[in-house]
């Protein structure tokens, strides 16, 4: 089958210089996530900080699963779950699962999704945020074999809608300028 | 590298979400199996955060000590005459404490009590919250060069605050007493029946397993036991408060939610080896 070019035109030259620039912008997403997710777990003193990092990972695995699929692949979202099992001291698996299955609902949904406005976009997320708090919640009792309350994770589902906007906006803005590759 | 044609490439695209889904429940199951993994994992991962937010932490507290002392300015007054009652009634506290030493100390000479040994002690700061949505742990920053073993125990100003279960080779973890799997044998001061402290991940830990006949009293001071080789005798914990449906809860004595500096003893217990691991895959 003969090569197709999607996109006719002129086009700068391959150097390594644009090379860089190309990779660095279609890193962005993950490394601010991952960035984001470090301080979240620094001595900022908020009470009940915890609750910080699944609900990072859940907000802007969700935005860039919507928005940027290419630079948030599932290998990444993996690794990203990974973290947070990790840093947050949750069963091993827990969100790894949680936001690879997010990440699947958000590329079963984009097509809908991204014609329609921020608040939409919030709406539904809050109905995965609120899905996402049960699953976390139902794992980590069959992982520990035990009755646990809810709250906890419910409290993850509540930051993650809370905070969303507060990612979702300057994440808006990289996402038009410096995490876009057609900008190099 | 393999040269694939682009129906293939894009069926092995869409296959890796599903692949990658079946691979987290094998983690999962791997972190069941091996707990030692996780452990030994989440712990090089603190040991390479740790002079991060070792680093962060000074002016992060800095910023919170001086928004702190604008709000103060403002309840200064009220808060300067309490502190002249509160000083008055612990001045007379003293003279009591005082004698109270001095008689305890004629009676011990008089009986050849045999002393406990003097415990050693090293103090580290908080770093950073250790813990997640079903535990609570914090992390210390002890050193390159330090001698913190498992199973010591932590405490603050006010009292104990949890055991060492994890030590890395710069960081310490403290399991909280308010954690899913802390467990701790206590005593109950003025009955001096015995007890455990259960953890239940909210702010006040649950008494249990206390002897017929004896009920906790309201305000009644929870000191630990030297049941079991774990703890020392009479480390103050906190006091009973009774919660609306009736159940005995221990109010800490120690400030479990702004942590900032904690001493880690070493009385050379060990009775329970190795301590609870803190990851609630444990029961």
């Amino acid at each position: 089958m003969a090569h197709i070019d999607r996109r006719p035109g002129i086009r700068p030259r391959q150097s390594l210089g644009r090379w860089l620039d190309v990779t660095a912008r279609t890193c962005f997403p993950a490394a601010i996530t991952i960035l984001l997710m470090l301080l979240s777990q620094a001595p900022l003193g908020i009470p009940e900080q915890v609750a910080l990092l699944p609900a990072i990972a859940l907000g802007s695995v969700w935005f860039w699963s919507v928005f940027r699929p290419d630079a948030m692949p599932p290998l990444v979202v993996f690794g990203i779950g990974l973290l947070v099992d990790l840093l947050g001291y949750l069963p091993l698996g827990v969100m790894t699962f949680t936001l690879l299955a997010e990440h699947g609902l958000a590329l079963a949904m984009r097509r809908g999704l991204s014609r329609r406005g921020f608040a939409w976009i919030w709406v539904v997320f809050a109905g995965v945020a609120a899905a996402a708090s049960l699953v976390i919640w139902l794992l980590v009792m069959v992982l520990t074999l035990r009755l646990l309350l809810p709250w906890p994770a419910l409290f993850i589902g509540v930051v993650t809608v809370a905070i969303f906007p507060v990612l979702a906006v300057p994440f808006g803005g990289a996402h038009r300028s410096i995490a876009n590759p057609d900008h190099a | 590298m393999i040269r694939l044609s682009i129906q293939a490439r894009q069926a092995l695209a869409r296959l890796t979400l599903p692949v990658l889904i079946v691979v987290s429940f094998g983690v999962m199951l791997l972190g069941k199996a091996d707990t030692l993994l996780a452990e030994r994992a989440r712990i090089a991962l603190a040991d390479g955060l740790v002079p991060i937010y070792a680093v962060l932490s000074s002016p992060l507290s800095q910023i919170q000590a001086s928004i702190t002392e604008t709000a103060t300015l403002w309840t200064m007054r009220e808060e300067n005459a309490r502190l002249r009652d509160e000083n008055e009634k612990l001045r007379r506290w003293q003279s009591i404490a005082l004698a109270l030493d001095a008689e305890n100390q004629r009676l011990k000479a008089s009986l050849q009590w045999i002393p406990d040994a003097d415990a050693s002690y090293v103090t580290a700061r908080v770093v950073a919250d250790a813990g997640g949505a079903y535990a609570k742990a914090v992390l210390l920053s002890v050193g390159p060069n330090h001698g913190v073993r498992k199973g010591e125990i932590a405490v603050d100003e006010r009292g104990l605050i949890g055991r060492i279960t994890e030590v890395g080779s710069r960081t310490a973890r403290v399991l909280l007493i308010t954690d899913l799997n802390s467990r701790i044998p206590v005593i109950m001061e003025t009955s001096r029946a015995h007890a455990i402290l259960v953890g239940t991940n909210g702010t006040r830990p649950r008494l249990q397993y206390w002897p017929e006949g004896i009920v906790p009293k309201e305000g009644e001071r929870i000191v630990t036991s030297a049941e079991a080789n774990a703890f020392p005798a009479n480390l103050p914990i906190g006091t009973v408060h009774y919660t609306a449906s009736g159940a005995a809860d221990v109010e800490p004595a120690a400030l479990l939610q702004k942590l900032e500096v904690v001493r880690i003893f070493d009385y050379g217990l060990n009775g329970v080896v190795p301590p609870e691991r803190p990851t609630p895959g444990r029961h």
